[in-house]
């Protein structure tokens, strides 16, 4: 409503005016500089870590252990092994649940009954719960049923209930591109509902779920608050060899350098950051080329 | 009056006679039919709803064995909504719901035990836009025989079948391994009726199939539905009327009129009758005004 | 019309090839029963309902995960105590549970993130939907998910070891420690840009086009049409947007748990350190406390409060945008 009476009362109050007044200028000017920031911000951050870092970029940062007392040598060899092997498990948790539970949504829920609706609700709400609460639940949980909560197992489940939700809506959104009129042809020749998904529906939308999902596990890489709380920072100084093994991943191996005070441990510090960085772009690259390459186009 | 009838024709002196159509009616002339449909599926009293909004009110006739029944009217009148009820392809769409009954050898389609899915097998359905599946074309032929778990001695020989009877075979056949969707839009038709028939199914159900289909492609479609006459009873909507009157051994008109009540238009049954008597002679005066270009 | 109904299918000249001509006669009723049990379809269902259910388990889960420990919190501590206590030191001697030194930290950090959020990212978000030619927005926009994709850990670096230093002390000379509110806050609120730019994005871009037209017919120029008429319709989802941004930055905990210090003091001054909520879990969680003790109590006490105050946001956000979508 405000709207229209802008509309009413702008042309009362203004000479026809161009783009070029100086008030647009000026205009333009605040909004170039609040994207510049944004820009700046971004490049300053890389930039700064590349600098504090680039000197310790060596072998040793893949091949050693951490360390407290040598951070010059120390690598975050244990960190790295406990990324990968958390986040292939996240990954085996958490992609046959969503995309099960997006396919339910996008192709089977009638969204008037109520308890579609409890879900859907219930699934904005999941997907802005912080990160930390998520390890908080898998502390509890794994308390109450006796299972030890500092391990791998532990870790992969809070990460994977932590990005179910974007990757149930990842699911959806695929599945939403994929056009009506395949379903219905399908559908016509006398397939049943499940055996349009699995055969039509489903195998269009996997660009769609793949690209969602490399992008979902890369926030999970990065993530390290839930894990606070489920022995992510234990001084490990061994690989990880198993669901029930201690444990530590990369950001949580970078928290643990960035809180020593020694410049030596702020330099290994930013190298894992820049190796950290380094493997979500690569993520988030496969990720754009499975888009651009096998997203079909209706 | 005549000086509003529409018409295409410049130099025709038949302009001026009373409301004659001037299509050309049904190809085959030599073929007879009794006046009444010997029906393979039948409409009694059939309701469609969105939700509160009726889209088509009171439908009542039979769609005869072997024969082509086309649906036409002004769009809006509903006969997309009713054909879609008769294989419930509705059923997809939550909010509809269809009352009446609609019989298929007798048996009504929307009885308790009946599974939707045995129905959409007997009862086949070619779309508007061709929607060939992102597979091969010997894949989307295979498709129906697979899912439905059709027992074949040879999926190449049903394929081949298929593709010849929907006369599309000498095209592809050294390129079936290639995508449906590399194909023109008329043989994506030609491939999706293949891909009908290749389940068996009594009854194909048409839904404006040439309207995305350039004139000669159209032609092909129209031969082939007469063709296929012979072996499945094909009821199509259709917005062109010239099609119906050439493929149609009888046609069923409708008309959109607001509903009692509400501002809401359904869909009504107007007439239904041979096509050479709703070409010729229509008994009511709205088929009149619509096949004579007045109207819609 | 006929009523005759054609019971007797089967005369060969009307039935197609290839089905069998005696299934309707030996089931004549029954034909368009189900053929087969499809038994496996039944139980692909129930996986994909139990799928979708979990999500909903998860909830209940998060909600007694934290309610148990929080309920054998609140039998030692009153709910008065914690909710207004000014003092927090749960692991001194002479213990205290005021919850309200986190609470500030938590407004501090999160107050001076929007304010560097909300103008930033607004500003992003008209540029990019009312301004931005095709070739600018694709440079842009991946700046914008690269922005939000970066790990919070790596904020709290950069917050901690340049923003702090050089930013504040030597290039804005202002005095701040190693942990203050203000240096978490402003790195806060860096992350959270790209939540409000791309919220807000949407809003202004789902303004109808034809508004603008009658703007700019009326003789309005560009300026005058984002301001007055496509900024005021999008008002609600840009609320929204910073409702949601806002429920990030009290949510966040890597940025805090470096750069705010771990100080739980009520904050008087954006250059002093604080601790926040957030900050108090991370810092409880990584030390030895164990089951069933008061010190594991009291962290999800603190969790359960984080949960329902960014809950609360949340379910605000989300009626802003059903408010929306009602009026287009």
């Amino acid at each position: 409503m405000a709207s229209l009476g802008a509309i009413a009362t702008a042309p009362l109050k203004a000479k026809r005016e161009g783009d070029k007044s100086a008030k647009s200028i000026v205009f333009m000017g605040v909004l170039w500089f609040t994207i510049f920031f944004s820009v700046l911000c971004l490049g300053t951050l890389l930039v700064n870590a590349f600098f504090d870092g680039w000197t310790r970029l060596d072998g040793n940062l893949i091949t050693r252990y951490s360390s407290t007392v040598l951070p010059e040598t120390a690598g975050a060899r244990a960190a790295i092994l406990g990324s990968a092997l958390v986040i292939v498990m996240t990954a085996v948790l958490a992609i046959p649940l969503g995309v099960a539970a997006g396919v339910y949504l996008e192709e089977f829920a009638d969204p008037r009954r109520w308890y579609n609706k409890i879900i859907e609700v219930n699934l904005t709400n999941l997907a802005a719960v912080p990160a930390i609460v998520y390890g908080m639940l898998t502390a509890g949980v794994a308390l109450s049923i006796g299972l030890p909560r500092r391990v791998v197992l532990a870790g992969a489940i809070a990460l994977a209930l932590l990005i179910l939700p974007v990757i149930i809506i990842t699911t959806r959104e695929a599945m939403r591109a994929v056009p009506r009129e395949i379903r219905e042809g399908s559908l016509a020749l006398g397939a049943t509902p499940l055996q349009t998904v699995w055969r039509q529906t489903l195998p269009s939308a996997v660009p769609g779920i793949a690209t969602g999902s490399i992008i979902a596990l890369s926030r999970a890489l990065g993530e390290a608050a839930p894990l606070l709380l489920l022995g992510g920072l234990v001084f490990v100084s061994y690989d990880p060899n198993g669901l029930f093994s201690g444990y530590t991943v990369l950001p949580i191996q970078i928290y643990d350098w960035v809180k020593e005070p020694q410049l030596a441990f702020q330099q290994v510090a930013s190298a894992a950051i820049i190796l950290m960085l380094g493997l979500l772009l690569l993520m988030n690259a496969v990720a754009i080329v499975i888009r651009n390459r096998y997203q079909k186009r209706w | 009056m005549t000086s509003h009838t529409y018409s295409t024709r410049a130099d025709s002196a038949e302009d001026d006679h009373e409301a004659a159509p001037r299509v050309e009616v049904n190809r085959d002339t030599r073929r007879s039919l009794p006046p009444d449909p010997k029906p393979i599926m039948e409409c009694d009293g059939v309701d469609v709803y969105y939700g509160d909004f009726r889209a088509v009110t009171d439908v009542s006739l039979g769609f005869g064995h072997n024969e082509i029944t086309a649906l036409i009217g002004p769009s809006g009148c509903g006969k997309s909504t009713l054909l879609r009820s008769l294989n419930r392809m509705n059923d997809l769409i939550v909010s509809a719901r269809v009352e009446g009954s609609v019989t298929f050898h007798g048996q009504s389609i929307y009885g308790k035990d009946v599974d939707p899915i045995e129905v959409r097998r007997r009862i086949g359905m070619v779309f508007q836009k061709p929607n060939p599946f992102p597979k091969s074309i010997y894949d989307n032929v295979a498709y129906g025989p697979r899912v439905t778990g059709m027992k074949v001695s040879s999926m190449d020989d049903l394929v081949e079948e298929a593709l010849t009877k929907s006369a599309l075979w000498d095209e592809v056949k050294d390129k079936l391994k290639d995508s449906g969707l590399g194909l023109s839009g008329g043989q994506q038709q030609r491939l999706c009726i293949a891909r009908t028939i290749a389940i068996r199914p009594e009854v194909i159900l048409m839904d404006e199939p040439c309207s995305a289909l350039d004139p000669i492609a159209t032609s092909r479609i129209e031969d082939l539905m007469i063709e296929l006459r012979d072996e499945y009873s094909i009821i199509i909507v259709t917005h062109n009327m010239q099609q119906a009157a050439r493929v149609a051994d009888r046609t069923a008109f409708f008309t959109a009129l607001a509903a009692e009540g509400s501002g809401d238009r359904t869909g009504l049954l107007v007439e239904y009758d041979l096509t050479t008597k709703i070409f010729s002679a229509p008994a009511d005066e709205r088929t009149e005004n619509y096949i004579s270009g007045r109207f819609g | 019309m006929s009523s005759t109904i054609a019971t007797e299918g089967s005369s060969s000249q009307t039935t197609p090839q290839g089905v069998d001509p005696d299934s309707y006669n030996k089931d004549p009723a029954g034909f368009l029963r189900q053929r087969r049990g499809r038994y496996g379809e039944r139980v692909a269902m129930v996986a994909l309902v139990g799928s979708a259910g979990l999500s909903v388990l998860v909830t209940i889960g998060i909600f007694f995960a934290l309610l148990v420990p929080s309920l054998e919190f609140l039998r030692e501590i009153s709910i008065r105590e914690f909710l207004t206590g000014d003092r927090w030191a749960p692991t001194f001697a002479d213990a205290s549970f005021g919850v309200l030194p986190l609470v500030t930290g938590t407004m501090w950090t999160t107050v001076i993130g929007l304010l560097i959020a909300i103008p930033f990212g607004l500003g992003a978000a008209i540029y990019l939907a009312e301004y931005a030619p095709e070739r600018v927005r694709r440079f842009l926009k991946p700046v914008l998910e690269v922005l939000a994709g970066i790990p919070s850990v790596v904020y709290g670096y950069f917050a901690l070891y340049f923003v702090a230093p050089t930013v504040l002390n030597d290039l804005l000379s202002v005095e701040v420690g190693t942990f203050s509110v203000l240096a978490a806050g402003l790195v806060l609120g860096i992350m959270i840009i790209p939540t409000v730019a791309s919220l807000s994005e949407d809003a202004m871009s789902a303004v109808p086009q034809s508004l603008r037209q009658a703007s700019f017919a009326l003789g309005a120029n560009r300026m005058r049409t984002t301001l007055r008429v496509v900024f005021p319709a999008a008002v609600s989802g840009i609320t929204a947007s910073i409702v949601l941004a806002a429920s990030r930055a009290v949510g966040e905990t890597m940025i805090v748990a470096l750069a705010a210090g771990t100080q739980a003091q009520v904050v008087s001054s954006p250059t002093e350190p604080g601790q926040t909520m957030t900050g108090f879990i991370a810092q409880t969680a990584t030390g030895e406390s164990s089951p069933g003790s008061l010190t594991y109590n009291t962290l999800f006490a603190v969790g359960l409060l984080l949960f329902v105050v960014t809950l609360l946001m949340n379910v605000v956000a989300g009626s802003i945008v059903r408010r929306i979508r009602e009026v287009y």
